[in-house]
């Protein structure tokens, strides 16, 4: 298991090192620089500032350094739109809005996934099964940033129960965790409810029933496990679009998380912010399939971490 | 008290001319397909919508930016069908043209997955061996990363061009045809009449494009359905971000944001475009789903 976790590991080193150079060079590569929407009014200050921010220097020194503060320091430079800002700070200050958004979607989605994939799969073909499959495919087909207006105008503005938007009260919380995860939810219920069905008529489950297992221990010991994998290899896909939708629910719900200011500051050229975030966000992604997989590994050994 | 339902058999009311000449494989796909009601449904929604996107524009009295300052918000009505937006703009002409650049977007950029991921999940597949370990790990780490993201910086860094648009979303989007491809060409890769091509000496594109591609057109066409939803969705996800297609022109996901801004006075704006995206997205998938049980394609789902 360590040696796996290790090779893992190991292994999104060059791919974050690959990430971090792409994004590095296309940020510099465009059209269009940091400052140009500045009040830069003469060319002393814009030498200065990009003085300032080591623009001036020749690229693959500017790739150094940067490479050199972010392995040795993890620092992530300064802000080219907040001068007085790093990117560590605005992260530190916007990543947990979004991280208490992503984990609270996730756990809608497990919670009400999981729970109606069970019941679709044990009691197939009645209308419970017929219902949750339908409104699962509602799910899937109506995209967060419909249904998410939609929850507020009937929620927030008709019945009053929630504000439309603001990130003060854990009631603000519900409606853009419901609207982000419900999405994952229905994935997650088709695949169980497919995956139990695939299991509950397997020998080993004819087996626990005759040494006298109770129903419910059938089905949460036995197949749920077996139903489980699907489940658990959709989560890789699932978290990352998790933590890149939720820049469509920040805006909407008007969040002060990391996915909003992420995308301001690729409209703002915020070069060292534009970096920051892509970085994080694929140290997050990679860190997240690595549970994912060992948890994989853990449901079924049969995979013996190939 | 769990018994296996009885498999469904696709009785299918054969004539004796049917018997005589058989019945080939896309036919008894068809038969199937025909079956399904819901995809059916998707198939006739599509072709509708489809139809009314592309001709409906010349037959509407107003230009998608025909403004009208005395009529602005006006709910639906004879005039307006749909009602108008903030500058007076007919609607449901703006959903028309939406339609086309929504559904221009969809078609284009799984095009370009679709080229992507047939060739390379091809080479893979027939290569197999060391190339192929590489090339489906170099898949698999490109899957798990935040592509989304690099999509949103290649549009605001390089402008919003459509063409820049279409590229991006297919080239996100190709990974998952890629899989299913190379998994379907292992698995014929070893029958004989791979094998007699070979022995004929035809060349490598060849024995693929004349003899394995067209083998595999069944999954390739289910997915090819499936993708569509995925990218006019991704599109759609740019166009309210702020990131789709320049005004005055606009698309459904521009017309979705446009309307969630003023949904609490005027919620028309917000709704008839929400729930026709929503219709097309649902119609594409139920049309897919159906393409799979009739294609009877199992294997390497997502």
């Amino acid at each position: 298991m360590l040696r796996f976790i290790a090779r893992r590991l190991l292994e999104a080193i060059p791919v974050l090192f690959i990430i971090i150079t792409a994004t590095f060079f296309m940020v510099r590569f465009v059209p269009g620089g940091p400052f140009d929407s500045e009040k830069v009014t003469t060319p002393e200050i814009r030498a200065n500032l990009e003085a300032y921010y080591g623009l001036n220097l020749p690229l693959h020194q500017q790739y150094t350094n940067y490479l050199k503060a972010v392995i040795l320091h993890g620092d992530l430079g300064r802000s080219t739109k907040y001068a007085s800002r790093t990117v560590n700070e605005i992260i530190a200050d916007k990543l947990p809005a979004s991280l208490q958004l992503g984990g609270l979607s996730l756990l809608i989605a497990l919670v009400l996934g999981l729970t109606a994939g069970v019941i679709a799969a044990v009691k197939r073909n009645t209308w419970l099964d017929y219902v949750g499959s339908s409104v699962a495919m509602i799910g899937i087909c109506v995209p967060t940033f419909v249904l998410g207006p939609i929850l507020v105008l009937i929620f927030a503005i008709h019945l009053g129960w929630f504000s439309a938007s603001g990130w003060y009260s854990w009631q603000d919380r519900i409606l853009p965790a419901v609207t982000l995860g419900i999405v994952y939810a229905a994935g997650i219920a088709r695949l169980t409810r497919g995956g139990m069905l695939e299991v509950l008529n397997l020998d080993y489950i004819r087996t626990a029933r005759a040494k006298g297992a109770s129903e419910a221990r059938v089905i949460f010991k036995h197949a749920l496990r077996g139903g489980l994998l699907p489940v658990v290899s959709y989560l890789g896909p699932a978290i990352a679009g998790i933590l890149t939708g939720a820049f469509v629910i920040e805006t909407i719900f008007q969040i002060p998380g990391l996915g909003r200011e992420f995308v301001n500051s690729a409209f703002n050229r915020d070069y060292t912010l534009v970096l920051g975030t892509v970085i994080l966000y694929a140290v997050l992604i990679i860190a997240m399939n690595l549970v994912v997989d060992v948890v994989q590994v853990w449901l079924n050994p049969k995979l013996k971490f190939e | 008290m769990i018994s296996p339902a009885p498999e469904k058999l696709p009785s299918a009311e054969v004539t004796l001319a049917q018997l005589e000449k058989g019945v080939s494989p896309w036919r008894d796909a068809w038969h199937r397909l025909r079956r399904n009601r819901l995809a059916v449904f998707g198939g006739i929604v599509l072709i509708v919508l489809g139809t009314l996107c592309v001709i409906g524009p010349w037959f509407s009295p107003y230009g998608y930016e025909d403004t009208n300052l005395d009529n602005t918000f006006s709910p639906p009505a004879a005039a307006h069908w749909l009602g108008t937006d903030q500058l007076g703009r007919d609607l449901f002409t703006r959903l028309m043209y939406g339609g086309r650049i929504s559904l221009m977007v969809g078609l284009v950029a799984t095009f370009v997955a679709l080229t992507i991921g047939v060739i390379y999940g091809a080479i893979s597949g027939y290569a197999g061996g060391k190339l192929d370990r590489v090339m489906m790990r170099i898949v698999d780490i490109i899957y798990a990363l935040p592509f989304t993201i690099f999509v949103i910086l290649l549009t605001v860094m390089f402008g919003r061009d459509i063409k820049l648009i279409f590229v991006a979303i297919g080239a996100v989007e190709w990974l998952t045809m890629a899989r299913i491809v190379r998994g379907q060409i292992m698995s014929i890769k070893r029958m004989e009449f791979i094998e007699a091509a070979r022995s004929l000496g035809l060349s490598r594109p060849r024995i693929m494009f004349r003899h394995m591609i067209p083998n595999i057109l069944g999954p390739i066409i289910v997915y090819t359905t499936l993708t569509i939803p995925g990218v006019m969705l991704l599109e759609a996800f740019l166009g309210f971000l702020g990131l789709g297609v320049q005004p005055p022109m606009s698309s459904w996901g521009v017309l979705i944001k446009d309307g969630a801004e003023r949904m609490e006075e005027y919620p028309w704006l917000l709704i008839f475009p929400g729930v026709l995206f929503s219709l097309t997205l649902f119609s594409l998938n139920f049309l897919g789903d159906g393409l799979r049980d009739a294609l009877d394609v199992r294997s390497a789902k997502d």
